[in-house]
Formats: C-alpha cells, structure tokens, sequence
C-alpha cells in the first residue's frame, strides 16, 4: 500500500518536472514553437501550392499559348482563357484570368500546361477586400 | 490617536488597497504567460511589450460590457453575492503582515492594517464567508449549471475548511499564539515548513482548494458546468468574482507565506546584523523585508498556476474522498504528531 502512494506521489511530481522543463525550455532556454506571423512569415516549401504565375520566355515573350488545358482540366472551373492571333500569326491568350476566390489550388493547371508557361508560386498571402481583388486578370499573373 | 497616525494608516490602506489590485490584474497576466509557456506557446503578446497592458484591456472591456440581470433571478442577493465575495477576499488582507516595522523620522510604523491577536482566526473566518456569496450567487441566478457551481462550491468549501484549519493547529501549537505577527517572530531561526512538512502539505492542498484553483475548480468547471455559479453575471459583476478569485490566491500565498515560509524572514541571512550608514542603505534594509515577503508570496503564486498547468481536474467524488478520507485524518495525525514530538522536546 505504501508503495503504490508512493508510486502515485511520485507519478504527480513527475507531471511537474513535466511542466516546468517545458517552461524553462520555452523562457531561459528557448523560445515557443510559436510563429508570430504578421513579423514572423513563414516560408513555404519549394512544391508549395500557392498563387498562380504566367511566365514569359527568355524574349519576354509570353509562355502561353492559350491552349485552354488549363481551364478544361480545372475542377473548381475559375480559369477563363480566350484566345487570340498576333501578328506573326501566333495564338496567345488575349484574356487570361483565374478566380482566386473558386482556386482549390489542386495544381493541375500547372501540370496540363503543355509549354510550361504556369506555374504556382509560394505566395499565400491571398486576403483581398472585395471580391472582385480575388480575379487575378493577365496582368497581374504575369507578375515578376 | 493622532492625525499623523491615521494619515499613516490610511496611507498604508490605501496603498496596501492599489497594490492588490495591480497585484490581481498581473497575476491574470501572469498566470496566462505561465500557462501559454508551459504549453509552449507565448501567451499575450500584442497588447504592448510581451501582452503587459492585458490586464489593462480587459479591465476596460469588461466596463464596457453590458450589465446583464437575469429576469428570473431574485435580483437583491444575485446583486450582492459579487461584492461579498470581493469584500471577503480583500478584507482578509488586513492582517497579513509584510514586515515587522519600519522607522521613520523617529516613528515606527507596524507593516500591516491591523495588528489583530487573533489574525489567523479572522482569515479564516472571511474566507469561510466567502462561500456565501458564491452559493448566493449560484442559488440567485436561477439557473441549474449555476446551482450546482454554488452547491460545489459549498460543499467543497466545508470539507476543506475543516482540513485547512486542522493542519495549521500544529503551528499554533508551536507559537501558542493565533497572531500572524507573533507566527513569524517564531520561524526567525527554522521555518516551519521544516518542523511541519506534513501541515504544510495539507495546507497548500486545501489552501488551493479554497481558492477553488485547478484541480480543485469543481465550483466552475468549464466542461461540465459552463460556467459554474458565474454563468449568468456579466460586465462589472463578472469582474468581481474574476477580482475575488485572484485577490483569495494572493491572500492564500501570503496566508502560506506567513504561517510556512517564514514570512518576511530571509533564510540563513540575519538581516538585523547589518548597520548601513546613509538613508538610502538604511530605507533599503527597511524595506527587504517586505521585497522577501513578496518574493516569498510571488513564489507561491508561481506554484499554483505550475499547478493548474499540470493537473487535470478531480472528479466530484474523488474530491470527497480526498478531502475527508485522506486530508482529514492525516492532518489529525499531524496534530497528535506535534503533540507527542512537542511533549518529549524535540520540536
């Protein structure tokens, strides 16, 4: 009997040594897990799904050739593509845009793209005050 | 009694007053920062430098609150249990000394209210009435969460009372005196916490019992209670209890600090052997004794909330069983204990 007290006592201080370590740990010997996020971003990883980009080639040219893979293969269904011929006779997309507000960010847009001329950044910071800030036009995904 | 001495009394209840009342609203911080640290995340931070004007915004929303009386309470009592419950616990303070005395311009100045010969019995008497206001307020919310917080709590308040006055009898026996000043004259060479482990123990136990801190809060248990017996006070009201609950944790270190810990006495160190020369070194050692005591009374604080941080809460029945199977006869056994080591002179 007295040493399941004791065993029980004992168990009760170790709850406290518990604490307390975690306290020391997270005061004198370090900092909390914590990630105080407006000062503090977090970065994202390197196959991180965030806001889409349109890319351009090495003249500066847009990638995009206004296939609509993209928009065919979407399942949230925000892609708009609409195509048009310049004057060398190449289609490109005359109206690009995606609706970030829809976005599942699945990520298969960037994998239908068959010229490579997509691709998702790390960007996450996504919140706008209207809905119409969420429909990224061409411009704005041909962002640097 | 002359003008200057009841300046100085008032002066000392009034800065004793504001001193509580900062002392409550950074314990809420600071029991929020200890347990955000314990579970490895940081607590308030955003309300200035590390969250420290918290207490602050919430003192000013809680004011701006709206004062909400249940239309089905009996509105007399469910407007008083707060303030009895706030009158109880601040009231307490009055006795607890935080130093012996200090000498100024030729006048000494006893460091507490009241010099009452009887101060133990007071505390305890105060805290036992508490519980009127939290039954009262429980009964006169009219509502069954709250019924039972104020059940509870009575209950619980009985039954620890009972184990708490017990286990301190053994220090009484030692001093032979119920007055907190002649208490800690008596631990100037050996705190009893040394020559009562077994008071001690009980002591903290029921104290944060009486305080109804985790894991004795049975009285508000969130999960089960909502509330317990605040669930319909809102605004000021709410605020009172909230100042009540902190306000008893300090009085209940100070309580512990003053019959355990030695009081305003340093370990080890004689403070009466040191003769500086110069106001400040002299303003200085007058005051070390009370910088000991509110180490001493911080240290405890410290421990309660270690506490809420680590255990879980008690079952109801469990919380019987202890206090009356386990806390009651112990502390007993505690006082045939000092009387037998008392009789054969080794205490």
């Amino acid at each position: 009997m007295i040493g399941s007290i004791i065993k029980r006592i004992w168990a009760l201080l170790t709850g406290l040594k518990e604490t307390f370590v975690y306290f020391l740990n997270t005061t004198v010997f370090g900092k909390p897990i914590t990630q105080m996020y407006p000062e503090e971003k977090r970065t994202p990883y390197p196959r991180f799904h965030g806001l889409h980009k349109l890319l351009r080639d090495g003249d500066g040219k847009e990638k995009c050739v206004a296939c609509s893979l993209c928009a065919a293969v979407c399942p949230a269904r925000c892609i708009t593509v609409e195509a048009a011929e310049n004057e060398q006779h190449e289609k490109y997309a005359r109206h690009y845009q995606i609706d970030i507000s829809r976005c599942i960010f699945c990520g298969y847009c960037v994998e239908a793209c068959p010229v490579g001329a997509l691709l998702m950044t790390g960007d996450y910071e996504l919140a706008e005050y209207t809905r119409e800030g969420m429909v990224y036009a061409k411009e704005r995904l041909l962002r640097e | 009694m002359d003008i200057i001495t009841l300046s100085i009394m008032l002066f000392k209840i009034i800065v004793i007053f504001i001193a509580m009342l900062l002392g409550v609203a950074y314990l809420t911080w600071l029991e929020r920062k200890v347990l955000g640290h314990m579970q490895i995340r940081y607590g308030p931070m955003r309300t200035g430098w590390h969250g420290l004007l918290q207490p602050i915004a919430d003192g000013i929303k809680l004011v701006f609150k709206e004062d909400i009386v249940v239309d089905n309470a009996n509105k007399v009592i469910y407007t008083i249990a707060p303030f009895i419950v706030a009158v109880c616990a601040f009231a307490s303070f009055a006795v607890v000394p935080f130093g012996y005395e200090l000498t100024l311009f030729g006048r000494t100045i006893p460091l507490r209210i009241a010099d009452v010969n009887i101060g133990i019995l007071y505390i305890f008497a105060l805290s036992s009435l508490s519980v009127y206001g939290v039954t009262l307020a429980g009964w006169a919310s009219n509502n069954k969460y709250a019924l039972m917080g104020g059940l509870r709590g009575a209950a619980q308040m009985v039954s620890y009372e009972l184990s708490a006055g017990l286990s301190i009898i053994g220090v009484l026996m030692l001093t032979g005196s119920l007055s907190p000043v002649e208490i800690v004259k008596a631990q100037s060479d050996v705190w009893f916490f040394v020559k009562q482990p077994l008071g001690f123990i009980l002591f903290l136990i029921c104290g944060i019992a009486e305080c109804n801190r985790t894991p004795f809060d049975l009285p508000e248990a969130e999960s089960e209670l909502v509330a317990g017996f605040h669930v319909e006070y809102s605004s000021m009201k709410f605020a009172l209890f909230f100042l009540a609950e902190y306000a008893h944790m300090i009085v209940m270190g100070a309580l512990i600090t003053t019959l355990f810990l030695g009081g305003w006495h340093l370990p080890f160190i004689d403070v009466t052997a040191f003769h500086p020369t110069g106001i400040t070194g002299q303003l200085l050692l007058a005051l070390l004794p009370i910088a000991v005591f509110v180490a001493k009374v911080f240290c405890c604080l410290f421990f309660f909330i270690w506490l809420r941080a680590t255990y879980p809460r008690l079952r109801y029945d469990q919380l019987m069983t202890f206090g009356w199977k386990v806390l009651f006869p112990l502390a007993l056994f505690n006082i045939v204990l000092t009387a037998v080591l008392q009789i054969f002179n080794v205490l």
